[in-house]
């Protein structure tokens, strides 16, 4: 690729690392827990990526360093071209006008002594809108697209008096407010009711065009993927294993996880509970001592002996756009 | 003995006492379960149906304002059993459970081994070493190594957590075990796992299952039969293989239209609005204020009507 100024992409996560430093009796070193080792990645201007994973294999760790919450290791993360790490006060107040985050849990992001006109009231105020009546149409205006209509019979209620879905539209309302350029969602319907999940991402789908919004939605649910984004990565164990578009990874997935993935993932159907699920044995490693070379061997059916265990596997791309770390694909 | 139900509801009430009012949480329901079969409840938050476990079992709380109705079990009505009786020989003996989030109140202070075989020498009056005897039997069919037995809870992972929730529940052959949500805290391939280690002793103890769960799509993993419940009520009881192909009531339709599938290109649909508190109850159909197919006769309430085999609380089916 060469290097195009004018086409910066609005996110570069460049060969990222977030470790966290473990300490025996409080202040003798004792190892680092690898939440994310060695993530690359583009988010351009109005794209939607899904990033699919289990507890612990670093996507929190990976979103919340994005939101300036940890700090890199190693590693870059390039908002419009500008790391993150040499940001002066003043441009993390503004990076963070520019980055939405939809919380996992609704009601334990919503403080429960503020009704929903003061929660959403706050960024305004933060943000140096002095002009109460201009933050008031605003407030109206988030609340309008997120679909928490008539406005008059929510704004003065309590985050308790509101059902989860309405909770999460709150949610959603607070991450817009400012106008980003990115959102965050992390498992924003994990915590809901099926019947209420696919409103909620469908609402979050349509802010996301209207506005030219990026959105990075975090997952472990790939069934709810294709209804949100274009791109997925999956995550193993602090690595990225597959990055392909949303439709190739559901049809063809190369890595041997993605595989399993899509196997433990069930569709409504009877005939499910005539067999039994082929999957791989163990559990995710710790992350303090990961296996060496490809994360994934000790668990993996077709790891190749002498070199999955022992070299990390480079990022291969069998097929065009559809990059996959892994051995077997070695051309 | 033989056409007897394993299990069986009638017009089983649970009602709450709260400041606000009456809570309706478990309202007239019923239905058989036959001997080592699964059936799921499917229903979202707020239906009843965790309520629904706890009626079953009789696990009450404080505030209970009414509790009636006749629950059967092979054949012997429990209703007319006193708490002590009740203790003694039907929970944990006969009829036992996997709470929701089991595997967050294990005791961090006891030995997994030991919180397993406690019922055992409770129930059976056995010594604290055949109970682990039996203890470890179970950690074989739920798939724990077997070492793990002197562990704590903090040293095993949420799936191994939650195959210990479940080996308690069977570590004294019980002929049926509810399971409230047994995997929604856990991550897809674990979830998978542990409804591979249900199916595996569902057909080598021959145990029945009530699964009660939100979630659709795993829920197919294990279901014979599929009750969806709706505002403390059963609106449909099906086959597991029509229904999952073509539920009859209304609202299991919309419910099954919203589950997001990965195999299909389908489009999900959402319900509009909201199940009714069941503070205050509708009258008539509960379901009618969301229902695209509502006439006038749903002002009433609907009777259960046969279709297909499938019971459904619909006017349409009249």
């Amino acid at each position: 690729m060469t290097a195009e100024k004018t086409t910066t992409p609005l996110l570069q996560v460049k060969d990222l690392h977030v470790w966290f430093e473990l300490r025996r009796w409080g202040f003798s070193h004792a190892g680092y827990v690898k939440a994310v080792d060695g993530v690359t990645f583009n988010l351009d201007y109005g794209e939607s990526i899904a990033v699919v994973g289990e507890s612990g294999c670093g996507k929190s760790s990976l979103m919340r360093t994005i939101l300036g919450i940890n700090k890199p290791t190693s590693g870059q993360v390039l908002f419009e071209g500008r790391d993150l790490t040499r940001f002066s006060r003043a441009e993390w107040q503004s990076y963070r006008a520019k980055v939405g985050y939809v919380q996992q849990d609704p009601f334990g992001a919503l403080p429960p002594f503020m009704n929903i006109q003061q929660i959403l009231e706050e960024p305004l105020i933060v943000h140096g809108i002095k002009d109460a009546a201009e933050r008031e149409r605003r407030v109206r205006k988030a609340m309008e697209e997120v679909r928490l209509t008539p406005a008059d019979d929510f704004i003065q209620k309590f985050p308790h008096m509101l059902s989860g879905g309405q909770q999460q539209r709150v949610v959603i309302a607070r991450a817009i407010i400012l106008e980003p350029k990115i959102v965050v969602a992390d498992e924003p319907v994990s915590m809901l009711d099926a019947s209420v999940r696919v409103e909620i991402l469908k609402l979050l789908r349509g802010l996301q065009q209207a506005h030219n919004l990026a959105v990075i939605y975090v997952t472990h649910d790939l069934s709810t993927v294709r209804y949100f984004s274009e791109r997925v990565f999956v995550m193993y164990a602090g690595n990225t294993v597959e990055k392909a578009p949303i439709d190739s990874l559901l049809q063809n997935p190369l890595h041997p996880y993605s595989n399993a993935l899509l196997d433990a993932t069930s569709d409504p159907d009877a005939n499910n509970a005539l067999t039994y699920r082929e999957l791989p044995p163990g559990e995710p490693p710790s992350l303090v001592n990961p296996p060496a070379g490809c994360r994934f061997h000790p668990r993996c059916p077709k790891a190749i002996r002498g070199l999955c265990d022992v070299e990390k596997p480079a990022e291969f791309e069998p097929e065009n756009g559809h990059q996959t770390a892994c051995w077997l694909y070695k051309a | 003995m033989a056409d007897q139900p394993l299990l069986r509801l009638e017009n089983l009430t649970l009602h709450f006492r709260t400041g606000k009012g009456t809570v309706k949480a478990v309202d007239g329901v019923n239905f058989d379960l036959d001997y080592k079969q699964a059936v799921v409840v499917l229903g979202e938050s707020g239906c009843g149906k965790s309520s629904l476990a706890k009626a079953i079992l009789r696990l009450l709380p404080r505030n209970v304002e009414t509790y009636g109705g006749k629950v059967y079990l092979e054949g012997q009505e429990l209703m007319s059993l006193t708490d002590e009786e009740y203790r003694k020989q039907v929970r944990w003996v006969r009829m036992s459970m996997v709470p929701q989030a089991a595997m967050n109140a294990l005791n961090p202070v006891l030995k997994v081994g030991d919180q397993v075989a406690e019922p055992m020498i409770v129930h059976h009056n056995v010594s604290r070493e055949q109970a682990l005897e039996q203890a470890a039997k179970m950690f074989q069919h739920v798939g724990v190594p077997a070492d793990f037995i002197d562990r704590y809870a903090f040293e095993l992972s949420g799936g191994m957590r939650q195959r210990v929730a479940i080996a308690m529940a069977l570590v004294t052959a019980p002929s049926l075990i509810i399971l409230d949500e047994p995997t929604s805290a856990l991550d897809v391939i674990t979830q998978a796992n542990i409804f591979n280690v249900l199916k595996r002793i569902k057909k080598e103890l021959e145990i029945s299952f009530i699964l009660i769960t939100h979630d659709i799509a795993t829920s197919s993993e294990l279901a014979d039969r599929v009750a969806v419940m709706y505002a403390g009520q059963i609106v449909e009881v099906g086959d597991a293989m029509t229904f999952f192909q073509e539920p009859y009531h209304p609202y299991s339709r919309m419910l099954m239209a919203s589950v997001p599938r990965m195999r299909s290109n389908q489009e999900p649909e959402f319900i509009v609005g909201q199940p009714p508190s069941l503070l205050d109850l509708p009258a008539g159909c509960r379901f009618a204020a969301r229902c695209p197919l509502r006439f006038e006769k749903c002002a009433e309430e609907p009777p259960v009507f046969q279709k297909d085999g499938h019971l459904v609380k619909c006017w349409k089916y009249a």
